[in-house]
């Protein structure tokens, strides 16, 4: 589980997330919306521990993400994680891409790590790309691949930071394909999006953020079929149309 | 002077100048006629097939390959060997300037190549001839593209104009040698001559920095 | 020109040309490594958020980029002397090479490290890699295929620049050619002969450096 408590974070003198209290139950896929700038990536970046807080707590776990004793490395292992940008490593394959992070941090085998990594990679539909260089491949691939990366870990939790934000539309379809794959496994997941109808389609809950602060929390018929916040309406109304 | 050294004074200012002064000469005319050979050549390279290509870069890499100062010692004791010995500034001047052409002539054919297929044919399909595109589309993009790289090989030659000397050419470098062994005081003169390469070569590549950052942004 | 051309001259000679070739390889490619060493860690200084770390780094650099390599051996071999330090032809023109490979490199070696996306730093931490391993496998192989083109030439730069040792004289190719010549006074086929090796030495690390990056350096950046 994941809890987020009170969580503030400012860069410098600017406040991005005034307050945020969030709950993620094991299995739970929990949407994330709202306007770009409203603090929503950040959030995911807090919850990684790649970006610290300055107030309140967040615990995946049991295990608070900030607190000094904290091994956040090992922390990561059970948060996956996909950006916007898809990060494949240029220098590796596709299928060492995958593999690494099992054999250099869970100390597998190479065989193991190889055997994890192609089973990953086949699962979102690259099973045919082992041996390629990323720069070779669309970027809905590139995408799948760092899903596949991530999931080779063996991660209890999946953070999706906007993963469909940078792809040429006709891409976008696959990458949600992939997402809507690893709901039906029972992936717990967050998922930051601006895909709308995506988000009423698979979550469990959609948490609306504007200007830092969750708006409006709740089912996705709730949220964003019968928004009772103005500022959600007026979101809606721009991004839907 | 019999075996008296004579220190440092202010009237070797004159001196010192001069040999400044033709520091600056002798890299400002490699730079210019290097730069004139190095876009003909650039430009040849650019449009040229690979096997004119890779003649004209085998003599390019001749000159690339073998050391500076060898090239000078040679073109020189060739020249007193004929009969007919030049000036050291011209010689200087000629080796420096194909030297210089050698390392202008990559820059300028990377920017010739730089400058996209579409963009071409988009000028000719506009009626403007062959060499108006290279006049007016080519070479001002081209060479917009590569100041950045220009500037680094022309800084290379002022300061690979201290090389000269080797050959006679009164250049900073052995106007101050001169003066060391009158003076016997190394340190000083060579602080100072330091200084004015500095001086010379600092702002220019600052410039240099500044015009790249801007084309990055 | 009634010039005869005298190759038997040189030819006897090759045992020591072939000598003066070791040197300059030697001294270039210790001024390499000595210059690489020394680069990594004035990179290091140069992108401190420290003004009194950076600084000197940053004199370093400029003053190795902006005055001529014959400077920076005249330095050594002459004006060191004013403190009572006397370096041999050797020692003068290695110091003078590691000085200046080391100001190019660091930018060479910051250039490369800036140009990799942190995102990349990003996206091997979130895989719950340690610091040290993000960089081991994820940054540095790729900061490598940069600068392995610029090290490349400054490898040649510092081959052709040992030829200065001719000025001190030092044993070095150029200087052997120089020494030679003077007891035989065959100036042209000596130094003709010299300017050979120099064109076979730096052609062949080219034509290795290129075929050493065709077989580590897979995929693209």
């Amino acid at each position: 589980m994941i809890e987020i408590c009170d969580v503030h974070k400012s860069f410098g003198d600017l406040e991005v997330l005034k307050g945020i209290d969030l709950e993620v139950k094991k299995g739970e896929v929990v949407s994330v919306i709202g306007g770009s700038g409203s603090g929503k990536s950040t959030l995911l970046y807090c919850i990684n521990g790649i970006e610290d807080i300055q107030q309140g707590k967040i615990v995946v776990d049991e295990v608070d993400v900030h607190a000094k004793a904290t091994n956040q490395d090992r922390l990561r292992q059970k948060l996956g994680m996909v950006f916007q940008q898809w990060n494949s490593f240029p220098h590796l394959t596709v299928l060492e891409n995958a593999a690494l992070a099992p054999r250099i941090v869970l100390k597998k085998s190479k065989k193991e790590a190889t055997e994890v990594a192609r089973q990953e990679l086949t699962h979102v539909g690259l099973g045919d790309k082992f041996d390629e260089y990323p720069s070779r491949m669309s970027g809905g691939q590139q995408q799948r691949l760092a899903i596949a990366r991530a999931l080779a870990m063996k991660p209890d939790y999946m953070l999706f930071d906007e993963v469909t934000s940078a792809l040429d539309p006709e891409l976008v379809g696959e990458v949600l394909d992939t997402l809507r794959m690893l709901r039906d496994d029972g992936m717990t997941m967050i998922c930051v999006t601006h895909e709308i109808g995506f988000a009423r389609e698979v979550s469990d809950k959609v948490a609306f953020f504007h200007q830092g602060i969750i708006e409006e929390i709740g089912s996705p018929e709730q949220v964003i079929s019968n928004p009772c916040q103005e500022t959600t309406r007026k979101f809606l109304s721009k991004v839907l149309h | 002077m019999g075996s008296f050294f004579t220190p440092l004074s202010w009237h070797d200012a004159p001196f010192i100048l001069t040999g400044i002064l033709n520091t600056i000469y002798i890299s400002t005319v490699a730079i210019i006629i290097g730069t004139i050979l190095g876009l003909m050549v650039g430009f040849l390279r650019a449009e040229s097939n690979r096997f004119t290509n890779v003649l004209m870069g085998g003599g390019l890499d001749v000159l690339r390959s073998v050391p500076l100062i060898i090239q000078l010692i040679l073109f020189s004791t060739y020249i007193g060997a004929t009969g007919h010995p030049l000036d050291p500034f011209v010689a200087g001047s000629i080796v420096l300037s194909l030297y210089t052409m050698a390392f202008m002539s990559e820059v300028f054919r990377g920017g010739f190549e730089s400058v996209q297929q579409p963009m071409q044919v988009a000028a000719r399909s506009l009626g403007l001839t062959y060499w108006q595109t290279v006049r007016y589309i080519r070479l001002p993009i081209g060479m917009r593209a590569v100041f950045p790289s220009w500037l680094g090989v022309a800084l290379s030659v002022i300061k690979d104009s201290a090389l000269v000397s080797v050959i006679g050419y009164m250049e900073l470098l052995r106007t101050s040698e001169q003066l060391i062994s009158r003076t016997q005081q190394p340190l000083q003169i060579l602080i100072g001559v330091g200084f004015f390469y500095f001086l010379i070569s600092y702002p220019l590549s600052l410039y240099g920095k500044r015009v790249e950052g801007k084309m990055v942004s | 020109m009634d010039y005869v051309f005298h190759w038997n001259i040189v030819f006897a000679k090759m045992p020591q040309l072939l000598h003066g070739a070791f040197v300059t390889l030697h001294v270039s490619v210790l001024s390499m490594l000595l210059g690489i060493v020394i680069a990594v860690l004035l990179a290091i200084a140069r992108m401190s958020d420290s003004k009194k770390i950076s600084l000197p780094a940053t004199i370093w650099v400029e003053i190795a980029r902006n005055t001529p390599a014959l400077f920076h051996i005249y330095m050594a071999y002459f004006g060191l002397g004013a403190f009572g330090i006397h370096l041999s032809p050797y020692f003068a023109v290695l110091s003078a090479l590691v000085f200046v490979n080391a100001g190019y490199l660091t930018e060479t070696f910051r250039g490369g490290f800036q140009s990799i996306p942190p995102t990349q730093y990003h996206a091997s931490k979130s895989l719950g890699m340690t610091s040290m391993q993000a960089y081991m496998y994820i940054i540095l192989p790729q900061m490598f295929r940069r600068i392995y083109h610029p090290m490349t030439n400054q490898f040649v730069w510092s081959i052709l620049m040992s030829s200065l040792g001719i000025l001190v004289g030092m044993n070095e190719l150029s200087g052997e050619t120089q020494r030679l010549q003077s007891l035989s006074f065959r100036t042209l086929e000596f130094f003709i002969v010299a300017a050979v090796m120099y064109f076979i030495i730096t052609r062949f690390v080219l034509f290795a450096a290129s075929l050493i990056a065709g077989r580590v350096f897979r995929g693209d950046v």
